[in-house]
This record gives C-alpha cells, structure tokens and sequence, in this order.
C-alpha cells in the first residue's frame, strides 16, 4: 500500500537507527504524546533498536484512557434507557465504568452499536425516529471536527433525536501541564501528526519557548517515529530547541482550515476533566448553546451523576510517564486485557495494554 | 484512536454540496469518505481519511523526497 510500506522498510530504519545511534552522548528521555505512536513503538519493537541512552516516555494521547470515570457513567446511565440507541467508537465498548462497561449492558438489553464514523449515528437516527440516537463523541484535535460535522448535517438535513455526550480533550494544555510539573523528566517531544494535521502546528511554537524544549511533529509509521526521534536527539544533542516538522507530507503549518472552521462552529473551549490527571483549564470542548439540543448532557437529566475516580489503578501516574506499567503490582495480574481495572489496559493505545500485547 | 490510513479517491460524488463525499480505496477495501475540507480534490490523489473523514491530502512530491533522503542517509 502506498504511503504505507515504504515508511515500514527496514533499510531506512537501519539508516535511521544508525544516524541515531551516532549522534546519541549523553541520556535523553522524549515523550511521545500519542497513543497511536505508543502503539506502533510497541508493535515494531521500536525501542530494540534504540541507545540505551535514549528514554520514551509514554504520554496521555488516548482518549479512551483520558475520559473520566464520569463521564463513562454518565453514557452507561444514558445508553441503558428503552428509548435510547446508544452508537459509539469500538475502542468505548470495554471502558469499565464502576460496575459495568457498554458492552456488558448491551449484553443485557440495552441498543448499543458500534459506527465508523458520526455520520453512521445520524444515519441510525434518520432510520429510526421513535428512538433517542446518542453519539458518545470522544477524541483529540484529530476527531472533533468530524463530530461536530455530525451536529451540522443533523441541522441540515432536520434531525430532531440526535444528539452527542461529548467528551473532547486538547493536546497542548496537556503538554503545558506535563511541562510544568517539576517532577518532569521529558526533554523533547514527539506532536501527534493527525492531530497537527487538523489544527497544524503555529499553537506549539509558544510552548517551545516557553519550556526551551525540542517539539517535532511526528507520524505514525516505523520510519516517521525514528526520523522524529532522530530530529529530537539531533537538537537536543546539539542544545537547541525548535519546532520541526516530520510528518510534512500531511501537516501543515495552519492545519485544514474547513475542518477547524466546523468544529470552531460547534464546539468551545472549556475546563475537563482528565482520567487519571484531575481538571486541566481550557483542555477540552463543549457544544455552544446554539446547539444545545444536540448536547445529550442537556437532553438528558444526568448532571447529578457525580463519581470521583478509583484509587486502585496507577492510570494518572502511566498517563504522565511517571511510572511505567511493569511498576503497577496489578500489571498482567488483577489486570488485564479481558479484565482491565483502568482505562490505559483497554485500548491498544492505552500504554498498559501495548505493554501487555507487545512486551 | 487518532488513527488515519491514507487511501486513494476512485469517484467524487457532489450531490450535496455541503457534504462532498467520494468512494475511496484502502488497500483494496472501499469506503464512503466526506472530502468537504479538501481543496480541489481529484480522482486518483491520495488523502488522510479519519472516521469517514479525509483530513488532508497527501504530498506526494513531499513524501517521495522525504523517502529518497531517507534511503541515502546510510550511502553518505
């Protein structure tokens, strides 16, 4: 497949490996923020061919892992009502919440369904009109524009039982955040190229001043995280800090601008809550009020479902690199893939689950 | 989550000029993608696509120079 295989061939990673292994002096630790890099890192057994000198961090890019404990109570509350088809990403089915997850609950009744996109929820609600059709809207930058589309084309096309539970988080508050917490250790990071694809990158270029750390744009494939490493060593190595950009054949520097329009149009900045890491200001987005009938928090009477978040799982320290999953005594243990006590075992992004798949 | 697989467009269908959809090829498999956000798209180009969405087209020129850079770095 074209664009795929040759950011997987192995002479370039040995070029790469090399190049890396030669400029690296002294010990670097670099946090990719993405857990879809996380995953592939994993799955190519990336950090095989790496210096020991060089450290990943494992960052907080998941949504799955990130969205509160609450919040997936409050899509269980919402996805268990008679009158309700609950649709949502695949990777939400398994998320535990305090007693169940959605797939145990579609197990016993309820209309849970899997899409592809938003615009197969607004589908199921055109079929279906006796019915409340939800859309648990989670995801970075890289996803929101394609839920608020949803909103819009239900506007458009007259859709009166779609709404969406949104849970939307943005990536560089979350950066700002590792950055200032002095118990850090991360000298550069890995930006996650789908998400700059969208927004572009001129919103890191402050955060690179700010903290004089390397930022590089990176994609997903073997090659695109070793040529990311390679540019984060190269500068760190040579005591510099800039923002660079890998991930060129996608990325610009302002981003998909139709895409930014639509989701500027139907969402705004506001506080979340973040799993494992407590509220981070101006880090994710709600639904305006003009479209408020499209924000299933406001059609359904769900805002006094409050649930503070467990004690038991490590998931807030794995999620800011400051533990790594073998440190969690649960790890393959009391915690698995079938039966996961915290969000970053469920989805393969989730740092535990690469780990346990991978390692 | 992020995920985004590049795929190719085989038909443009702009029947609803606010929501420009087009069949697009993955590896063999075919898929309905809205390319609203894309700049004159053309049969034949490559494009990001994200949960029925395409985020981008591909820099072909970009991408192939990035890759012949790449396969030198070791012959230097």
């Amino acid at each position: 497949m074209k664009y795929i295989d040759e950011y997987r061939d192995s002479k370039i990673v040995k070029n790469l490996t090399n190049e890396i292994g030669e400029i690296t002096t002294r010990p670097w630790s670099i946090m990719e923020i993405c857990g879809g890099q996380t995953h592939s890192i994993m799955k190519y057994n990336l950090e095989e061919f790496l210096p020991d000198k060089i450290q990943l961090i494992h960052g907080p890019g998941c949504p799955v892992c990130v969205t509160p404990l609450e919040k997936i109570e409050k899509a269980i509350n919402i996805a268990s009502r008679s009158d309700v088809i609950f649709t949502t990403f695949g990777d939400m089915m398994r998320v535990p919440g305090l007693n169940d997850d959605l797939l145990s609950i579609k197990a016993g009744g309820a209309d849970v369904r899997m899409v592809y996109s938003p615009l197969d929820a607004v589908k199921i609600a055109v079929k279906n009109p006796d019915k409340k059709v939800v859309f648990f809207a989670v995801g970075f930058e890289t996803t929101a524009p394609a839920n608020a589309a949803s909103v819009v084309e239900a506007e458009r096309s007259k859709v009166k039982n779609y709404s969406m539970l949104v849970s939307h988080v943005l990536v560089p508050p979350a950066i700002e955040v590792l950055l200032s917490d002095e118990a850090s250790k991360i000298e550069g990071f890995l930006a996650a190229g789908h998400v700059c694809t969208v927004m572009g990158y001129s919103e890191y270029e402050p955060i690179v001043q700010k903290f004089e750390v390397p930022i590089v744009v990176t994609g997903f494939e073997p090659v695109d995280i070793l040529q990311g490493i390679y540019l984060t060593v190269k500068q760190l190595e040579e005591n510099r800090f800039k923002l660079e950009n890998q991930y060129s054949r996608v990325v610009t520097k302002n981003g998909n601008s139709g895409a930014k329009e639509v989701m500027f149009n139907v969402f705004e900045i506001t506080d979340m809550k973040w799993r494992g890491i407590g509220t981070i200001p101006q880090s994710g987005f709600k639904i305006k009020n003009k479209y408020s009938k499209y924000d299933a928090e406001k059609v359904f009477d769900i805002n006094d479902i409050k649930v503070d978040e467990p004690e038991e799982c490590i998931a807030g320290e794995i999620l800011q690199g400051k533990k790594k999953p073998f440190e969690c005594d649960a790890f393959g243990k009391e915690c698995t893939p079938e039966h996961p006590l915290g969000a970053p075992m469920v989805s393969t992004e989730g740092a535990c689950a690469a780990y346990f798949h991978y390692k | 989550m992020c995920l985004a697989v590049p795929g190719k467009i085989i038909s443009i269908d702009e029947n609803n000029p606010e929501l420009i959809m087009a069949k697009v090829d993955f590896a063999g498999v075919t898929k309905d993608i809205c390319i609203q956000w894309i700049d004159e798209p053309k049969v034949g180009e490559y494009v990001l696509a994200h949960v029925g969405f395409a985020l981008n087209k591909i820099d072909e020129e970009d991408a192939e120079e990035t890759i012949k850079l790449l396969k030198e770095m070791g012959d230097i």
